[in-house]
């Protein structure tokens, strides 16, 4: 099963409005010069594969609707998969899995997200009065209703926010990781430097030409043009960081909007394909993906699934130590989150109790992890970014050499994924 | 964007309800029609004369032209109506249906071939009263018509339609009168039959413009009675039998206003005043006289059904019988003739996926008309920039164009900008729109070729190299063709087809059924320095430059050229099309043509040099006002022989491009530089202006102007083989 060519549009921040694509609009600024660029036609893919989590009212299916936009054609099987902050890795993995079950020989896996379109909503008790108010019979029934408005109801609710909010442990995100910084005891200095490197590497991989054929150019019908993910602070720096107030636990939290990952509109497709379609259309793959794993934890600690899943990884393959992996991309969802991963599998205790260990799985090589950067600089459009980091993950193999990498996620609601890929 | 809907096409396959008519073995004598009566059941029960109907049945009566893929209306198809009302009229049903058999749509209106050559007003007229007595005949027949109208329902075809009690409009209809653009207006009972039915003003201006309506703006105007899908027709004939489908009522508001337009002969003044304001802004009374004749006789006689119906006879006979109407009518076959072009369309590959290399103003807008036309277009350039700019062009095209939200979604999906050229690999037609630079383009030519598919055809949008020069770098010159579109490539209908010495015809044609698939038309020419519309545009547009040199004022020029016919004077052509493009334009003439044009006026070379290259620059000859509108003076009383001194360079060089062969015939060249130019339409084009005032009067001309200005009126040779051989 190899992963042969995939690309994604640049990571665009939310400007506080709607931007000017909607998922599927995303998906299909990156997809057509994708496939435009493949040897073999649009219609010969198998399945159509799409993460994607907010997905808006106007777009039920994005999947469908993508691979019709995308002229692959009306006979093109097409779904959606959504487990949160990994749905565009579990896309991945999907075909990945149905091409290893056989029959199957194209897969287009994606993920979209168009964060800034998330919608404003009314409030329960809006909603229950707007019912009561539709059903009422008469003038008198109706002026009593009315009476019965309160300001509140025209205060929105924001959707975002509802999504970002663990239901079952009351915490949102940014509280999950201040609660992994103080249980792992992770500085608020490390988070912030932590921070100012993604920026920083960011901004040397765009120079540096890294991400040229990655990153595809976006065109709004406005005539605007996006070639690159504008997230990025060229002038981040650890005493800017410093001055930042937290967002999620005020006063005295650590996680800041500097040290989190942002909030933007984004989209990836990578394209899968078996032995038989790659000496078919005599195809040049990025690398082949070996193995995938998901694992599941306390919703209030959802930032350690990477540790979960990747060591799962390691085990099915009998390797003791993370040195066996050359090149690491863990979505940064939080500084805090990254450097606390780190932490567990370094100490004793966690890896004896918690992933049954005989000793620590070791360190990973700052050098190796998020080589180019992440979800801090870059932006992180749920749906898009599991995919993301694979399809980069890929790229960075080859251009760097090396044999195996794995990309990994934690996911909100408690668990984590992880693909393990070798270079061709 | 569907691309291969086999399954759609296989279960519906472009159906039309027709009721007991549609498995019928018998329908009657006719050839045009068919006459099936169906019981209360639906069934069917017999045909023609032997039946013998019940209460409470209906009748289908479909046209079904014998001899054409559309249903057009002539003598034969109207005088077997005839006999058919006749027949009814001894057993009459209770609901007529009247519908089309053709899938292309109801009618198209009058067979306009019947039009050619009427030269006796009297005898049109005799012929139009015969024709309105059948269709008042119908009208009178005393059974419940329900019309099923579907795509094109115009002219003849809608005052058919309204000669019935009911109309259902199957979505995607479009109705209306389109005779205006022929310099006639409706001739068929449309005038009165129109403003009888609904808002006067609303049917004045339907007719007064040409444009045609939508299923469902044609409800909201009260033309049809409702709009529904075929699938419901059944349903709806059942309705109308049984007396539940109602007329459209008008508001109150609107009905009144009606009414008062119809008895009021000082309302009708005042509105008719305004109308031929509004008109006279459009066009001059003088050129188009149509639209003001239908004015006046809604203003005269509006509200009287007899005394128009008369009016509309006698004014539609002088329309179609005077040099105007007979000229425009020829423009119409013209045009066909270039759709249809030389040679046959069977067989050929159809172009579906477009290459443009190059985002710049032509290739960009050259893209993004493919895109709107359906094709699958990829667009490179190597700065995004100007991707990003087409991509935005194209938006507002769509806006302005009206398409609905789907259908503007799917022409900008259809547009891939495409910063690294991958495009080009699947491209069956690869168009080249980069500077005109030879070393540019040949680079590009190496590029395209490396990756270019076999088989698929290469183009340039050139508007000034000879393609003997380009095709050196062309590995397979049999495929490499000149598709020259003019800008704004959305409003230019022409496209200049040129071909060169080693072409083959193949990929000519392949070429000439794209431009057709994007609803261009293309003009085939030989390639030569300038093709033809520029070749013969710039002598003109020099000669007014000289005249502005010699002080003569720009809107006196502009108004000598619009008083003649022309859409819009030489001076603010140059301007919009810029001075820069101009000038360039008549430095490669010049070079490549060796002293047969004047010389640029030095003064011309330093306004583009200072930037003033005219409207997008917001100044040139005129400045231009932000909305895109010239800054004009007062036109004054222009020198005598101004409109010839303006117009015989033009003539003269389309004489040249005649005896030189760039162009194949002078039907062909009056046709390019009416669409290609706007030429003076209701002349008939520039040859035929020329024949029609006689070789003779303007060689005379030509020879006195070379004597005072020198060796440019030189008269072109070419003319005495245009005084020897008499027009077709």
């Amino acid at each position: 099963m190899y992963l042969v060519d995939g690309a994604r549009t640049p990571f665009l921040k939310a400007a506080g409005k709607p931007g000017p694509f909607t998922p599927v609009d995303l998906a299909l600024q990156c997809g057509r010069p994708l496939l435009l660029r493949q040897p073999f036609p649009a219609s010969a893919f198998d399945r159509v594969i799409l993460g994607c989590v907010n997905v808006i009212a106007e777009e039920m299916n994005p999947a469908r609707i993508a691979a019709l936009r995308l002229g692959m054609g009306m006979a093109m099987p097409a779904w959606t998969v959504q487990i949160n902050c990994g749905s565009g890795m579990l896309a991945i993995d999907q075909g990945f899995r149905a091409i290893g079950e056989g029959g199957i020989d194209l897969v287009l896996a994606g993920g979209a997200e168009a964060l800034s379109h998330a919608p404003l909503l009314f409030r329960q008790s809006a909603v229950n009065w707007f019912a009561a108010f539709n059903s009422a019979r008469n003038l008198p029934q109706r002026l009593k209703l009315l009476g019965q408005v309160r300001p509140g109801f025209f205060n929105p609710v924001i959707g975002l926010l509802r999504g970002l909010t663990d239901p079952v442990v009351d915490l949102n995100m940014g509280q999950t990781a201040e609660l992994l910084g103080y249980l792992l005891d992770i500085s608020r200095e490390s988070a912030d430097d932590y921070a100012v490197n993604s920026h920083q590497r960011l901004a040397r991989a765009q120079d540096g030409g890294f991400l040229d054929d990655e990153v595809v150019p976006a065109f709004a019908a406005s005539g605007e043009l996006f070639s690159r993910d504008n997230g990025v602070r060229r002038d981040s720096s650890r005493e800017k960081l410093a001055g930042l107030r937290p967002v999620f636990e005020k006063p005295w939290g650590k996680v800041t909007a500097g040290n989190s990952s942002q909030v933007s509109d984004g989209a990836s497709w990578v394209i899968l394909a078996s032995e038989k379609a790659v000496e078919k259309y005599r195809l040049q793959p990025l690398a082949r993906i070996v193995d995938s794993a998901w694992s599941a934890l306390d919703p209030s600690v959802m930032g350690l699934g990477p540790v979960l899943s990747i060591t799962e990884l390691l085990r099915r393959r009998g390797d003791t130590d993370l040195s066996a992996v050359d090149l690491w991309e863990i979505n940064e969802a939080f500084a805090a989150q990254v450097l606390a991963c780190l932490k567990a599998w370094q100490s004793d205790d966690f890896c004896k109790t918690v992933l049954g260990l005989d000793r620590p799985l070791g360190g990973i090589a700052s050098d190796r992890l998020n080589i180019d950067g992440g979800a801090i600089a870059l932006g992180h459009p749920v749906g898009a970014s599991g995919n993301r980091i694979v399809l980069h993950l890929a790229r960075s193999l080859k251009r760097l050499g090396l044999k195996r990498g794995v990309a990994s996620q934690c996911v909100g609601g408690g668990q984590g994924g992880a693909m393990l890929l070798e270079a061709v | 964007m569907p691309l291969n809907n086999e399954l759609l096409t296989a279960l519906h396959s472009q159906r039309i309800e027709l009721g007991p008519a549609a498995k019928a073995t018998e329908a009657g004598p006719w050839q045009h029609w068919r006459l099936v009566w169906a019981d209360s059941s639906g069934n069917e029960q017999g045909s023609g004369e032997k039946s013998l109907p019940g209460n409470g049945s209906v009748v289908w009566l479909v046209l079904d032209r014998a001899d054409a893929s559309v249903n057009s209306l002539n003598e034969a198809v109207l005088e077997e109506l005839d006999s058919i009302v006749e027949q009814l009229e001894q057993t009459p049903p209770s609901l007529l249906v009247l519908r089309s058999g053709k899938a292309s749509g109801f009618c198209v209106g009058a067979d306009v071939g019947m039009f050619r050559g009427m030269d006796s007003a009297p005898e049109v007229s005799w012929r139009l009263k015969r024709a309105h007595a059948i269709v008042d005949r119908l009208e009178k027949l005393p059974v419940t018509k329900l019309a099923v109208l579907h795509g094109p329902c115009l002219g003849g075809g809608l005052e058919l339609a309204l000669a019935c009690n009911l109309r259902i409009a199957i979505e995607g209809a479009k109705l209306g009168f389109p005779e205006v653009l022929l310099g006639l207006h409706p001739g068929l009972g449309g005038s009165f039959r129109s403003t009888d039915l609904i808002n006067p003003i609303t049917a004045m201006t339907l007719m007064l413009t040409g444009k045609s309506l939508s299923a469902s703006r044609a409800t909201a105007a009260g033309l049809v009675d409702a709009v529904t899908q075929e699938r419901h027709v059944i349903n709806a004939v059942a309705a109308a039998a049984a007396g539940s489908l109602q007329q459209a009522r008008q508001s109150r508001f609107a009905s009144l206003l009606a009414a008062s337009l119809r008895h009021s002969g000082w309302l009708r003044a005042r509105v008719a005043k305004r109308m031929l304001a509004a008109t006279g802004k459009k066009v001059s009374r003088r050129h188009y006289p149509a639209p003001f004749a239908l004015i006046g006789l809604w203003q005269q006689h509006g509200g009287n059904r007899t005394a128009m119906q008369a009016g509309e006879i006698e004014s539609f006979a002088s329309l179609v019988t005077s040099a105007t109407g007979q000229n425009l009518i020829r423009i119409f076959f013209l045009r066909e003739a270039l759709k249809q072009g030389s040679g046959s369309t069977d067989r050929i590959d159809p172009i579906r996926h477009v290459h443009v290399v190059g985002a710049g103003t032509m290739g960009g807008d050259i893209a993004a008309w493919c895109a709107f036309s359906g094709l699958r277009v990829s667009l490179s350039d190597t700065d995004p920039t100007m991707l990003a700019n087409a991509v935005g062009r194209a938006a507002a095209l769509c806006r302005r164009r009206h398409r609905s939200r789907a259908q503007n979604r799917d022409i900008l999906d259809r547009l891939i900008p495409d910063c690294t050229g991958d495009g080009i690999a699947g491209a069956d037609l690869i168009i080249e729109a980069v500077p005109e630079a030879i070393d540019i383009k040949n680079a590009v030519y190496r590029d395209i070729q490396a990756r270019m598919k076999p088989g698929a055809l290469l183009a340039t949008n050139t508007s000034s190299i000879p393609l003997e020069t380009l095709r050196a770098e062309i590995r397979d010159p049999g495929r490499f063709v000149g598709l020259h579109f003019f800008n704004p490539v959305s409003s230019m209908q022409l496209v200049e087809l040129v071909s060169h010495d080693q072409v083959g015809t193949a990929a000519l044609d392949r070429a000439r059924v794209f431009i057709n698939d994007i609803d261009r038309l293309s003009v085939p020419v030989r390639s030569s320095p300038g093709f033809l519309v520029n070749r013969v545009l710039t002598p003109y547009l020099l000669e007014a430059m000289l005249l502005l040199d010699e002080g003569v004022a720009a809107a006196t020029l502009d108004r000598v050229a619009m008083d003649f016919g022309m859409p819009m004077g030489p001076v603010e052509l140059a301007d919009r099309v810029g001075l820069d493009i101009c000038l360039a334009v008549a430095d490669t003439l010049e070079e490549q043509l060796a002293g047969a044009m004047p010389a640029v006026p030095s003064w011309i070379r330093e306004k583009v040099k200072n930037g003033e290259t005219g409207r997008k620059a917001g100044r040139g000859f005129y400045s231009w006002r932000e909305n895109g509108d010239p800054v004009k003076g007062d036109a004054a009383e222009p020198p005598a022989g101004t409109a010839d001194r303006l117009l015989l360079p033009l003539l003269n060089t389309c004489v040249t491009c005649l005896r030189e062969g760039i162009v194949t015939d002078e039907d062909t060249l009056d046709a390019a530089m009416i669409f290609g130019t706007g030429f003076a339409p209701f002349t008939g084009g520039p040859l035929h202006y020329a024949r029609s005032r006689g070789p003779a009067d303007i060689l005379a001309a030509l020879e006195t102007l070379a004597q005072s200005q020198g060796d440019r009126f030189r008269a072109d040779p070419g003319w005495q083989d245009l005084q020897a051989v008499s027009p077709r």
